[in-house]
């Protein structure tokens, strides 16, 4: 119970106050940091216990023929690829600062495998996951965005002015206006909804957030919500 | 089963489709024809650029590469323009990243525009790139009190203690623009917060960034931040102003963004179809339902 | 004994236990620093040996902290004398029991997703805590929980969160530490696990906590295709427009920190989101007396102290 409940506790807490003391105390600001890069520590160690749960969570699925498990023997096989062509620099050659060194050079310029891995690999894939977007966007507009009262025909309406207004159709359909009502200029539209609206209405969702992070942290350093612990959490 | 209800009912895919054919039809024209629709820029991409145009030479500027391949789409042109104005400009460039492939990405920018196009600079002396380091805001804090901790080589492994261009760089206060490309976290917003807010005025700030993040960034102008350019069309702003003040020939990779104004024009003109349509099979449906 | 026990509970002892390991640490450094007395005094610039050990820059900041947690403190005082807030009704959180209930009925299981960042976010702290609560429901239930996680300290973190909820519901045989798993740090690689295993295994239910960039749309639009039930919780300003279009119910920015308050009903918790409606309270007095003096300034500019008392607003909040 102490190991699993209250050490974890005493160091959530003790870290939390010291990294919000050092904040405001010069003598003490490298702690704030040291802490954080404790963290960075933690993590890139927990990052072995990731790789085994890859392994381990892939391996399984191989050995059960479970549905899909061909994508299994690809992410096993690219896994171990990229992490012998990473670690042991194959193909990569010496820097030019350092040429009798085996292990100078970088692996990641695009001469060496492993910068062909990323170049043509990574890059690729990367991006198209990334254009997906474009694709789900469009669907979901035609399925969710409906005018089904007054604030959503509103915001439906706004959502023209921007989408007008950020390409040459806003310039093609208000540029005859003239000088004196230029600010009813789609493309002078947008960048006005944009600059006084969406920011009012972004402040307040921010203001609402930073209090509610205020709050969440206040409630773990004080130990008055240990549900991140699980169980439940009893104070 | 009747018209509206099909049409409700429609597979996704077709939508799919049109979106495909609404993006690559006019890649492809303007592939051909090379030709781009004229910019007009608004006053966040035009401070962007005086923001820059107000450097005198010779002055310190730092870069950050907060991005990676996934955004490049909407973020290099952006990325490449920069670097483009402040090498034309004859500042003294530095480059870091704060995402695990930002480096690569300030690496690749590096090669496109300053060792193809001005090879006179010499790294390390008017332009260097420190490469990606890790602690998201940790770093930014880091900086504020000694930047050469953060940063203690640079991507080729030089000591930047001995780096000419990092001579007499103490903090980030020392440079006097911050130029910032993201597309998420850590990026823009933690930049203002943690090193704009902290430097009391010393560092300018301009930024770029995703379409998706620039609604959270506009607040923070005229204030924290001196510029924006948000997405592709804040690029395309950018870009035209940084070719007109430089002039002549303008090589195609300097015009990627307004390359990529048509392919926005087009989808989001379907974007707006879709919408209307779907609105009408809507409030027809009601009707139906009504009657 | 039994008294210490009980002050362990007590969040006055933790507090008092903070700080008096902040104070030993200022003393010990303060020790270090005379020690190293002359190289310090050579090293340091020399505006900064005038100023002292306090940032004087972060007042305003540490005076809304201070006034947020004495208002924190108060509110859960309070609600432990027997008078806890009422607070409204969240519909996405009357909804995850439905939810789950849902999961269990088809046979199929839960998918959570706590976000794409480390625990080093309070967004992915606040969405542990959900899994744990859906976790401890779902093991009523008898459904299945997966949670497939983009950061190994996630994954050991939500392992660990399940197995207490498990046991907290008295359901320890519930527990499969293998469906709660590490994929790739890499963002979109993550996204693309993620869509395969919705589109083969078809989740009734899919929880999305945590902090979310752009693979928000392509999860909650690939959930839509499944005819998957989606509650989303992100405190993402920008990602929340596409949680709100696609997902069936959103907790938005706030109500996702308050979730877990809200779902413990205990009055402790419930106390301090009051506290943090305080705040919001005298956030939202500064913005009204800002703007109307601001604005009043700005008609009456030969009016000096106007713009003196609008520049210490602003320094009050930190400006």
């Amino acid at each position: 119970m102490m190991l699993t409940r209250a050490i974890p506790l005493w160091i959530a807490v003790i870290g939390g106050m010291v990294m919000l003391v050092s904040a405001f105390l010069k003598p003490i600001e490298g702690l704030g940091e040291n802490f954080a890069d404790a963290f960075n520590v933690i993590a890139a160690i927990a990052s072995v216990l990731g790789a085994g749960s890859l392994l381990k969570s892939n391996l399984s699925s191989i050995s059960r023929r479970d549905a899909g498990w061909g994508y299994a023997v690809l992410v096993l096989f690219t896994f171990i690829i990229t992490l012998v062509f990473g670690l042991a620099k194959i193909g990569v050659h010496p820097s030019h600062d350092f040429p009798t060194a085996a292990f100078s050079g970088k692996q990641e310029t695009p001469d060496t495998p492993f910068g062909w891995l990323y170049e043509y690999a990574m890059v690729p894939l990367t991006s198209t996951m990334f254009a997906l977007l474009a694709f789900y966007v469009a669907s979901a507009a035609f399925r969710a965005f409906r005018a089904k009262n007054l604030e959503a025909g509103l915001l439906l309406g706004t959502a023209f002015i921007v989408l007008l207004g950020r390409t040459f159709a806003g310039v093609v359909l208000t540029g005859w206006l003239p000088e004196w009502a230029s600010g009813l200029r789609l493309e002078n539209l947008s960048v006005y909804i944009m600059q006084v609206f969406n920011t009012a209405g972004n402040r307040a969702i921010i203001i609402g957030i930073a209090l509610g992070v205020a709050a969440t942290s206040l409630r773990i350093l004080l130990g008055v919500d240990r549900s991140w612990m699980g169980g439940g959490g009893q104070s | 089963m009747n018209m509206v209800d099909r049409l409700n009912a429609l597979d996704r895919r077709w939508v799919f489709l049109l979106m495909g054919l609404a993006v690559a039809v006019p890649i492809l024209w303007i592939g051909i024809t090379g030709n781009t629709f004229p910019e007009t820029p608004t006053p966040a991409a035009a401070a962007v650029f005086k923001a820059v145009e107000d450097q005198p030479e010779g002055t310190r500027v730092l870069v950050a590469f907060d991005y990676d391949p996934a955004s490049a789409g909407e973020l290099q042109p952006m990325a490449t323009a920069l670097l483009h104005q402040c090498a034309q400009r004859k500042l003294k460039i530095v480059c870091i990243a704060l995402w695990p492939l930002g480096g690569n990405m300030a690496q690749q920018t590096i090669a496109e525009v300053i060792r193809a196009d001005y090879p006179a600079m010499r790294e390390g002396e008017d332009f260097v790139n420190l490469g990606y380091q890790a602690g998201n805001e940790g770093v930014m804090k880091v900086v504020l009190t000694d930047f050469k901790k953060a940063f203690p080589v640079d991507a080729r492994g030089q000591a930047t203690a001995d780096l000419p261009i990092l001579q007499g760089v103490q903090t980030v206060k020392d440079f006097p623009l911050l130029l910032n490309v993201s597309a998420g976290y850590p990026g823009s917003k933690e930049w203002v917060q943690y090193v704009v807010s902290a430097s009391e005025g010393k560092v300018k700030m301009v930024a770029g960034c995703t379409g998706v993040q620039s609604p959270q960034m506009y607040p923070y102008f005229p204030g924290q931040l001196a510029g924006i350019l948000g997405a592709i069309k804040g690029a395309a702003e950018y870009e035209s102003l940084v070719n007109q003040s430089i002039g002549g020939d303008v090589a195609p990779k300097y015009r990627e963004a307004q390359r990529r104004m048509a392919p926005q024009l087009f989808g989001h003109l379907l974007m707006v179809a879709l919408i209307v349509a779907g609105n009408t099979l809507f409030f027809m449906g009601r009707k139906g339902a009504r009657a | 004994m039994r008294n210490v026990r009980r002050n362990f509970r007590s969040p006055w002892w933790w507090l008092a236990i903070a700080i008096g390991c902040a104070v030993g640490l200022i003393l010990q450094t303060r020790r270090a620093h005379a020690a190293d007395g002359v190289e310090a005094a050579a090293a340091a610039p020399a505006a900064e040996s005038h100023q002292g050990i306090f940032n004087e820059n972060r007042l305003p900041l540490l005076t809304w902290i201070i006034g947020i947690g004495a208002a924190t403190t108060y509110f859960v005082a309070r609600s432990r004398r027997g008078k806890p807030p009422t607070i409204r009704r969240i519909a996405a959180l009357e909804a995850v029991n439905e939810a789950i209930g849902r999961a269990t009925e088809m046979g199929r299981p839960v998918l959570f997703i706590p976000g794409v960042q480390d625990m080093d976010n309070i967004q992915t702290v606040a969405g542990i805590t959900m899994l744990g609560r859906v976790a401890r429901t779902a093991a009523e239930y008898d459904a299945v929980v997966e949670a497939p996680t983009c950061r190994s300290l996630v994954m050991e973190a939500a392992r660990e969160a399940v197995q207490a909820s498990c046991l907290a519901a008295g359901r320890p045989d519930a527990y499969q530490p293998d469906r709660i798993n590490y994929i790739t740090d890499e963002q979109f690689g993550y996204v693309a696990y993620v869509g395969g295993k919705m589109m083969r295994e078809k989740p009734a239910t899919c929880f999305y906590m945590g902090c979310f960039f752009a693979e928000s749309l392509i999860f909650s639009e690939t959930g839509n295709s499944i005819g998957a039930i989606q509650i989303a919780g992100t405190a993402e300003s920008s990602q929340l427009p596409f949680f709100v279009a696609a997902c069936d119910y959103t907790l938005i920015g706030e109500e996702f920190f308050a979730a877990s308050a809200y779902l413990s009903g205990e009055p402790d918790q419930l106390g301090t989101l009051q506290g943090q409606d305080a705040g919001k309270l005298a956030v939202l007095a500064f913005i009204v007396i800002g703007t109307v003096v601001a604005t009043v300034a700005s008609l009456a500019p030969s009016a000096a102290w106007l713009g003196d008392f609008s520049a210490l607003l602003q320094k009050a909040m930190g400006g």
